[in-house]
């Protein structure tokens, strides 16, 4: 990992982009209030902030794919509306998701001119020209991909260079990077970062938005951080470092609630055994690796870890959704681990999965209906569904877990990200479970609404329920934990109790020594290009 | 029951404007234009006995889209309806010949029951072909029975080697009467084929709104994943809406050669794909979870009120064709319209 050796900060040129008082509101959510925001040519600009924070917003923004409820978009000093994110990237500015934009069944060359082929003068296209222009890229770019490989074929590192030079061929100024690193292996995060280095001295701008904190602060130049849809810092990078920036990520207030006290726990609930998942894509590589845990009567235990770490696997193995490659789950003493997702339930283990739109919630329903999806069999009367009972558990739900609706007649899709994360955990509480784990229950919803979860919690536990909750953000540890287990490649690497300190916990994950030797991810033996 | 429903779920919080309600009730409001002009252009159209053979006639693909509604709901589709129809006939017709047991010197004539209830065992079998085809074996719903389709298809050739059975009358002395039962004979003036038709109707409106089953169906169609993590079991769900769907085209298959007197292996070609016009004109999403009984009711009535209608002013085959065409395209784009402006009541 030698590019992580401190560098010499790029000067930064002229304003080229900036976001003036933008203000953005979905319904009656304010994703943003009044940002402003400048990207410099010939130098990275980070943005820091939690999920929800606004970020992904001001990103869609600048590169318009969304319009801003009001405010402006200043392009080289000029107002300007974009009408399209094709308009955005006529005029230099490109986007790379998270998740990539590239078709993986079409070649290197394909990928890069897709949408915008280079014509020959029969009007077909001229590939043997796309060809030169792919392979002057991946020179520039000083890498070894050939343009006809088809990109399923390339590792992930591979294929986010392909983004950048699909982003490079249309000359782009400005390149704004979400969440770049998040499925890179070590090496290929070297490789970004020349590739980032090697852009900028060239005069692009880049913006750069990662949730790896120091990898982050290692490549920027200049700090901006979110919160709550507001801008709350900026500064040069040689003024920061990681405590500044958690600071302004968090606030000074930041207030989640604490651990409930005051009973003494009880019997062990939920177990885990040397369970162990693996990676059915990857054959036999361990997503989670023999992980042992308890869970007790009344304790609340949080999860932490990075992307990868395995809180999903784990989780989704206790539920059921995922069969164990090794090991059991236990409840109550009871092996469940041969039982279906439904007997779980049934038995008493709820999950409440990461993703609520795609695994959480069926939009086609109602409020009420999705409610009550999971507890359907205890309003059967006589073979029939009685909507009284339902009625009655829709109701308790809506009061219990307070989701702010209408009531159990609206659409779902009506609701806050807060309140339907709410209707999924009311879901699942609805099933009277003994234990519940949540996967990110606090991804992606308010302030308000975070608090709330973790009260919801913090009574459930109160009530004697074993609760365990993963999160990706390390303020959220000390929201209700009593304990706090820190999960690295499938493994606990440590545990805290509520008054760890964050360096230790960030230091337990992994994600702030970057120091350490990370073991090596490539898989097909041929070197990353270094 | 069906009108209670429909009361009960119109009677939202919001008020209902009047281009919702048009648009809404969109399915319903062209069957009163369709039966106004054809009544207008046609004095024996608007009459009771042709209003009943009208229905006899919807009955058959009526029958097929109430099973392919519940296959769409799940977001699947279920090509063999047809084919299963016509199969189901053909073995219909087969037993009603007797059949000759040469081990045992004998020949069997089953009584109609029991031929009745061997076919729908059989489309329930195919049925569970394509259940288990799709949600075990992870085949797109729309090559696996399209594949099962051609197959049943062609057993129903092989088994009269392309001829059809003329005979289905049976033989008093051997028992075996009675199958022009369900195509002719009448209750309270009503045709079988129609009673059963409602029948089937109302249960699968009862399952659909009232039943856990219903429950299951619109959330596994909704969002799978969600509905598994929920407890749902979708696969089992999965395996039974194509099962129900042939046991439904058995049926359909039944009557229409009861109504035919005749089963020919050829029968009900293309018959998928009108049962799919009338879930369609009927406001179901083929993208599953939305879609109800009323609407797919509405949409088999459209479908064959229309082109009952064009024959009976005389207006030619092939414009029947364009018609219907028109109709299901207009449908979808007024789907599409509404699904856009606010997700619909999934029930």
């Amino acid at each position: 990992m030698s590019a992580h050796t401190p560098r010499t900060p790029r000067p930064g040129g002229d304003i080229v982009l900036s976001a003036r008082d933008i203000t953005k509101t979905y319904g009656s959510t304010r994703a943003l209030r009044g940002v402003d925001f400048d990207i410099r040519a010939g130098s990275v600009t980070t943005l820091f902030g939690e999920n929800g924070a606004g970020k992904s917003t001001l990103m869609k923004i600048l590169s318009g794919v969304v319009t801003p409820s009001s405010g402006h978009v200043e392009l080289d000093g000029k107002r300007v509306e974009f009408t399209s994110s094709t308009d955005a990237r006529a005029r230099g500015i490109s986007i790379i998701h998270q998740e990539l934009s590239l078709a993986p069944n079409l070649s290197v060359r394909d990928n890069i001119f897709m949408g915008r082929e280079l014509r020959g003068p029969g009007g077909g296209v001229d590939f043997a020209e796309e060809t030169r222009q792919a392979q002057r890229l991946m020179a520039e770019l000083g890498q070894d991909i050939d343009p006809g490989a088809l990109v399923e074929t390339l590792r992930l590192g591979q294929q986010q260079i392909v983004e950048i030079a699909r982003a490079l061929s249309v000359d782009s100024r400005i390149l704004i990077m979400d969440e770049p690193t998040s499925a890179l292996s070590a090496s290929e995060v070297d490789v970004l970062f020349r590739v980032i280095d090697d852009l900028t001295r060239r005069g692009v701008a880049i913006v750069y938005i990662s949730h790896h904190l120091e990898e982050a602060l290692h490549v920027t130049d200049h700090a901006v951080v979110l919160r709550d849809g507001a801008m709350t810092a900026r500064a040069p990078a040689a003024e920061i470092d990681l405590e500044w920036i958690v600071r302004h990520m968090v606030g000074d207030h930041y207030d989640l609630g604490s651990p409930p006290t005051g009973y003494e726990f009880g019997p062990v609930v939920l177990e885990f055994d040397a369970l162990g998942v693996v990676d059915p894509a990857r054959g036999a590589a361990r997503l989670v690796d023999r992980l042992s845990l308890s869970v007790r009567a009344g304790e609340i235990v949080c999860l932490y870890g990075l992307m990868g770490a395995g809180r999903t696997e784990l989780l989704e193995c206790a539920a059921g959704r995922v069969p164990a490659a090794s090991g059991r789950v236990l409840l109550e003493g009871r092996d469940i681990t041969s039982l279906t997702i439904a007997e779980r339930i049934a038995s008493g283990l709820a999950l409440v999965p990461e993703d609520r739109q795609r695994d959480g919630l069926v939009q086609t329903m109602t409020v009420g209906r999705n409610l009550s999806l999971a507890s359907i069999r205890s309003f059967v009367e006589r073979t029939l569904l009685s909507d009284r009972r339902e009625r009655a558990i829709v109701d308790a739900a809506i009061a219990d877990v307070r989701i702010k609706t209408a009531g159990g007649e609206a659409m779902i899709g009506a609701l806050s990200g807060g309140n339907q994360q709410k209707v999924v955990i009311g879901k699942m509480l609805a099933t009277h479970p003994r234990a519940i784990v949540l996967d990110e229950p606090s991804r992606g919803i308010d302030i308000g609404a975070k608090a709330e979860v973790f009260r919801i919690l913090a009574q459930r536990a109160r009530e004697g329920m074993a609760v365990i909750y993963s999160t990706s953000e390390v303020a959220e540890c000390f929201a209700v934990a009593h304990r706090i287990v820190v999960l690295r490649r499938g493994r606990i690497s440590a545990e805290f109790g509520p008054d760890a300190s964050r360096d230790d916990i960030m230091a337990a994950s992994g994600e702030a020594v970057l120091t350490e030797p990370t073991p090596p991810m490539v898989t097909d033996g041929s070197p990353v290009t270094c | 029951m069906l009108t209670a429903t429909v009361a009960r779920q119109s009677g939202a919080i919001r008020r209902p404007e009047l281009g919702r309600i048009l648009l809404e009730g969109r399915a319903f409001f062209a069957l009163i234009v369709i039966i106004a002009t054809f009544a207008m252009l046609s004095p024996y159209y608007l009459t009771l006995s042709n209003l009943m053979t009208m229905s006899s006639h919807v009955a058959i693909f009526g029958l097929l889209a109430l099973g392919m509604l519940l296959v769409v709901l799940d977001g699947g589709i279920d090509l063999s309806v047809g084919s299963t129809l016509g199969f189901c006939g053909v073995v219909a017709g087969f037993l009603m010949q007797g059949v000759s047991l040469k081990a045992f010197g004998v020949i069997l004539y089953p009584p109609v029951w029991a031929v009745a209830v061997l076919c729908l065992a059989l489309g329930g079998l195919i049925g569970l072909v394509n259940g288990v085809l799709v949600s075990r074996f992870k085949v797109p719903a729309f090559v696996a029975t399209l594949g099962v389709m051609y197959m049943v298809r062609g057993c129903a050739l092989l088994m009269t080697n392309g001829l059809t059975y003329n005979d289905l009358g049976g033989n008093a002395a051997l028992g075996n009467t009675g199958f022009d039962w369900l195509g002719f004979n009448r209750i309270a003036g009503v045709p079988v084929g129609v009673v059963v038709f409602a029948a089937v109707a109302v249960a699968t409106a009862l399952v659909l709104s009232r039943a856990p089953f219903g429950r299951w169906l619109y959330a596994a169609g909704g969002n799978e994943r969600a509905a598994e993590l929920s407890g749902v079991p979708v696969k089992r769900v999965k395996v039974s809406v194509y099962v129900v769907s042939g046991v439904c085209a058995a049926l359909a298959g039944l009557i229409l050669s009861s109504q035919l007197t005749s089963a020919g292996p050829t029968a009900g070609t293309t018959y998928e794909l009108t049962a799919i016009a009338a879930v369609v004109v009927g406001g179901a999403a083929l993208t599953g979870g939305r879609g109800n009984v009323r609407g797919t009711l509405l949409g088999a009535f459209v479908i064959g009120f229309l082109s009952d209608g064009l024959v009976i002013i005389g207006i030619s085959s092939y414009w029947q064709t364009v018609f219907t065409g028109a109709v299901i395209v207009l449908a979808v784009m007024l789907n599409a319209v509404q699904y856009r402006r606010r997700p619909a009541r999934a029930a």
